[in-house]
C-alpha cells in the first residue's frame, strides 16, 4: 500500500492519467485528475514494479462531475525504452463531446490558411477561447509521450505549446504538427519534443513523434 | 465720464503684457446694479490689448461677472471700477499661488492613484515590482525596504521589513521567485506584503504578530532569472551567472545551499536546469540570504514559495530520513493545508520533500533547519499541472490569498 500523497503513486497516477488522455481526450475533453484515492505497489519478480490506481477524474470543460477509473501501470524492469504497460477501466460515462468535435472538425476544415499558432499559453496564462481545442488535442499528444517515456524516476507535464501549425491533407483527417514543451519534474528539465496529431471525429487521434 | 473712460482704456494699453505665468493675476467678482454698468463691463471686454480674461461675460445685471486681470493691469482695472462705483470683490488674490497648489494636490493624488491601483492580479516586470515595495514602505511606517545584497548581474536584493519596534525581535523569512519561471510566487509576494501591511492595526492576528515579531519579505530572490524570464525565456529556472568552463549559464538557486550540497537529486552538470553550483553558496542570490540570517542571529521560521504543485513540505530534502521535530512539523503542516482549504477547496498534499516530491540536496529549508530555524516550509503554489508554470493571472490573487492562509497559520504557531 502506497500512500497516495508521496511521489511514487504520483508519478504512476500521471502516466495513466497520460495514457487516459492519448485514449479518450481531443479537442473538446480534457482529462484531469482530481484525487489520487488509492495506490498499490508489486514488484513482480524478473517483470517490473506494477502500480494499481484508483483515480478520480475530472474534465476541465465540465468541472461539476468527476468519474472514477482503475488503472495498473507496470514499468518493466530495466531497459529505459520500453513503453509502461498501461491499463485502465472508466467507470461510468464520460460527457459526450460528438457536439463540440462536429464543430471544431468542421471549423478547421473550413479554414482557408492552414490554422498556425504559438505560445499556448502565453506568458500570462491566456489561453484564446479558439485555440482551447488545439490545446487539449496538444493535451492527447503530450499523453502519449508521457506515456511511451515515462520510468519510475519521470513525471511529465506539458509545459507549453511553443508552437502548432496545421497540414492540411487531402484524406479527412486534420493534421497538426506540434513543438511541445515538456516539463519533466524529477530533473526539472523542460523539454521540447515535435510530434505530429492526426485526428478525425470518429477515428479520434493518432500520435508520431 | 466716457472721456475719463477712454484716457484710463489707454493708459491701460501701455499696461498689457504677454505673461507665461499667472504671478500676480487677480480674479474679481463684479457685481453690476443695471444696465449701464453692463454696458460699461461690455466695452472693457471688448478691449482686447488687456487681455482680460472674463469667467462669466457680462449679460445682465443681475448674474456676476468674473475676470481674471493680469497683474500689470489690477491697479487700473480697479482704479476704473471704483470711479465708475462699480461693486467688486476679489475671488483669487494670486492665481498663482491657487495654481501652484492644485498641481501640489494633483501630484500627490497622482501618487496615491498610481500606487493604490497597482494590479495584484497581474504579472508585473521587475521594475514595476520594485516600484510597488517602495510605495509600501513609504505608506507604512513599519515598513522599510532594505538591500541585503546583489544579483549576479549587480541587480538589487530588496527585502521589505516589517517591523513595529523592538531590537531584533524574533523574526520570520518568507522569500519567493527562488526559481524565476515561478511567476504565482512573486505575484503572491507582492499580495502577501500589501495584506500584511494594510491589516495590521485592523486585524487581530496580524496585529498580534507583529507586535512581538519581524517580518523579513524577499519577493523576488532571483531577479536575474525573473528578468530573463521576461526579456528572453519563460521557462528559464535558474540564476543567470556565468560557469567556468561551460557554455551554459546558471545555477539552481535551491541545490546551492549548504545541506548536503553534492548529493542525490542535484545534478553536476553546468546545462542542468538542477545544476548545484561549483560548490555550496556559489550564488550571491544564496550567500546574500545566508549571510543575512546568520546576522541576523535570530530568525524563528524560514518559508519560502515554489510553484507547482499543491504541497507544503518541511524537511529533509537532502536525506529521506525524517527531522526530529517530525511530529510537530507534520502536525503544523496539516494545520496550514487545511486552512488553504477552507478557503476555496484547495488541496496540498503535506510531507517531508524526500518523501512527497523527490529527494534534492542542497536545498534552502534544509539549510534553515539545520541551522537551528525549526519552523522551515517549502510551498508549492497552484496548479497541479493544468497550466503549471503558466498560471491564468486570474488566479494570482485566490493563490495568494490560499496561500497566506497557510502562512498565517504557521506564522501564529510560531508566535504563540
Amino acid at each position: 500500500e502506497l500512500p497516495p500523497s508521496h511521489f511514487p503513486a504520483a508519478r504512476a497516477a500521471a502516466v495513466a492519467v497520460g495514457y487516459l488522455r492519448y485514449l479518450r481526450g481531443g479537442p473538446g475533453r480534457g482529462l484531469q485528475l482530481r484525487e489520487l484515492r488509492r495506490a498499490r505497489r508489486q514488484d513482480i519478480d524478473d517483470v517490473g514494479h506494477k502500480y494499481y490506481l484508483e483515480l478520480e477524474l475530472e474534465d476541465v470543460l465540465d468541472k461539476d462531475r468527476t468519474v472514477n477509473c482503475t488503472a495498473e501501470v507496470l514499468y518493466p524492469l530495466g531497459s529505459k525504452s520500453a513503453a509502461p504497460d498501461v491499463q485502465v477501466a472508466v467507470q461510468g460515462e464520460l460527457r459526450s463531446t460528438e457536439e463540440a468535435d462536429k464543430e471544431f472538425y468542421n471549423r478547421i476544415r473550413s479554414l482557408e490558411k492552414e490554422l498556425v499558432a504559438e505560445n499556448i499559453p502565453d506568458s500570462h496564462g491566456n489561453i484564446p477561447a479558439e485555440l482551447e481545442p488545439i490545446h487539449l488535442l496538444a493535451w492527447v499528444a503530450a499523453g502519449y509521450v508521457t506515456w511511451q517515456n515515462s520510468t519510475e524516476n519521470t513525471k511529465f507535464h506539458l509545459a507549453q505549446v511553443k508552437h502548432v501549425k496545421q497540414v492540411k491533407r487531402s484524406d479527412e483527417d486534420l493534421q497538426f504538427d506540434y513543438m511541445l514543451l515538456l516539463h519533466e519534474m524529477v530533473s526539472q528539465e523542460v523539454l521540447p519534443w515535435q510530434v505530429t496529431v492526426l485526428w478525425h471525429p470518429q477515428r479520434g487521434a493518432r500520435v508520431s513523434q | 465720464a466716457n472721456m475719463k473712460l477712454i484716457l484710463i482704456f489707454s493708459a491701460l494699453i501701455g499696461a498689457s503684457l504677454c505673461l507665461e505665468t499667472f504671478i500676480g493675476h487677480q480674479v474679481l467678482r463684479i457685481k453690476t446694479k443695471n444696465e449701464e454698468e453692463v454696458k460699461q463691463l461690455q466695452l472693457l471686454e471688448s478691449l482686447e490689448h488687456l487681455q482680460l480674461d472674463f469667467w462669466i461675460n457680462p449679460s445682465a445685471p443681475a448674474l456676476p461677472v468674473d475676470v481674471r486681470i493680469p497683474a500689470a493691469s489690477v491697479q487700473s482695472v480697479k482704479a476704473f471700477l471704483e470711479s465708475q462705483g462699480i461693486e467688486y470683490s476679489i475671488l483669487i488674490e494670486d492665481l498663482q499661488d491657487v495654481l501652484d497648489k492644485e498641481k501640489q494636490d494633483m501630484a500627490e493624488s497622482a501618487q496615491r492613484q498610481r500606487s493604490s491601483s497597482f494590479d495584484f492580479g497581474a504579472y508585473h516586470t521587475l521594475d514595476d515590482i520594485n516600484e510597488e515595495l517602495d510605495h509600501l514602505a513609504s505608506e507604512y511606517s513599519f515598513v522599510t525596504k532594505i538591500q541585503i545584497g546583489e544579483s549576479y548581474e549587480k541587480r538589487p536584493l530588496y527585502v521589505l521589513k516589517f517591523s513595529t519596534g523592538g531590537s531584533k525581535r524574533p523574526a520570520i523569512w518568507l522569500d519567493a521567485g527562488i526559481h524565476s519561471r515561478e511567476w504565482v510566487t512573486q505575484a503572491s509576494a507582492l499580495w502577501i506584503a500589501n495584506k500584511i501591511a494594510s491589516d495590521y492595526g485592523t486585524d487581530a492576528s496580524i496585529t498580534s504578530l507583529l507586535d512581538k515579531m519581524d517580518l523579513f519579505l524577499l519577493p523576488v530572490a532571483n531577479p536575474d532569472g525573473f528578468v530573463y524570464t521576461h526579456t528572453s525565456n519563460r521557462m528559464w529556472r535558474k540564476t543567470r551567472s556565468k560557469i567556468p568552463g561551460s557554455i551554459c549559464v546558471g545555477v539552481d538557486p535551491n541545490r546551492n545551499w549548504d545541506a548536503g550540497f553534492g548529493g542525490p537529486g542535484a545534478s553536476n552538470k553546468p546545462c542542468s536546469d538542477s545544476y548545484h553550483g561549483p560548490s555550496a553558496n556559489s550564488e550571491v542570490e544564496v550567500k546574500s540570504v545566508v549571510d543575512f540570517i546568520k546576522n541576523h542571529g535570530n530568525f524563528k521560521a524560514f518559508l519560502t514559495l515554489h510553484s507547482y504543485s499543491q504541497l507544503l513540505m518541511y524537511p529533509y530534502g537532502y536525506k529521506c530520513t525524517r527531522p526530529d521535530d517530525y511530529a510537530e512539523l507534520e502536525s503544523l503542516g496539516r494545520a496550514a493545508a487545511s486552512s488553504i482549504r477552507s478557503l476555496y477547496g484547495t488541496t496540498f498534499q503535506v510531507g517531508t520533500i524526500c518523501k512527497t516530491i523527490y529527494q534534492a540536496s542542497g536545498g534552502s529549508i534544509d539549510w534553515s533547519y539545520d541551522n537551528g530555524i525549526k519552523y522551515s516550509f517549502a510551498f508549492e503554489l497552484r496548479d497541479t499541472g493544468r497550466y503549471g508554470f503558466l498560471l491564468p493571472a486570474n488566479q494570482i490573487i485566490p493563490a495568494a490569498k490560499e496561500t497566506w492562509l497557510g502562512l498565517k497559520r504557521i506564522m501564529e504557531h510560531v508566535r504563540d
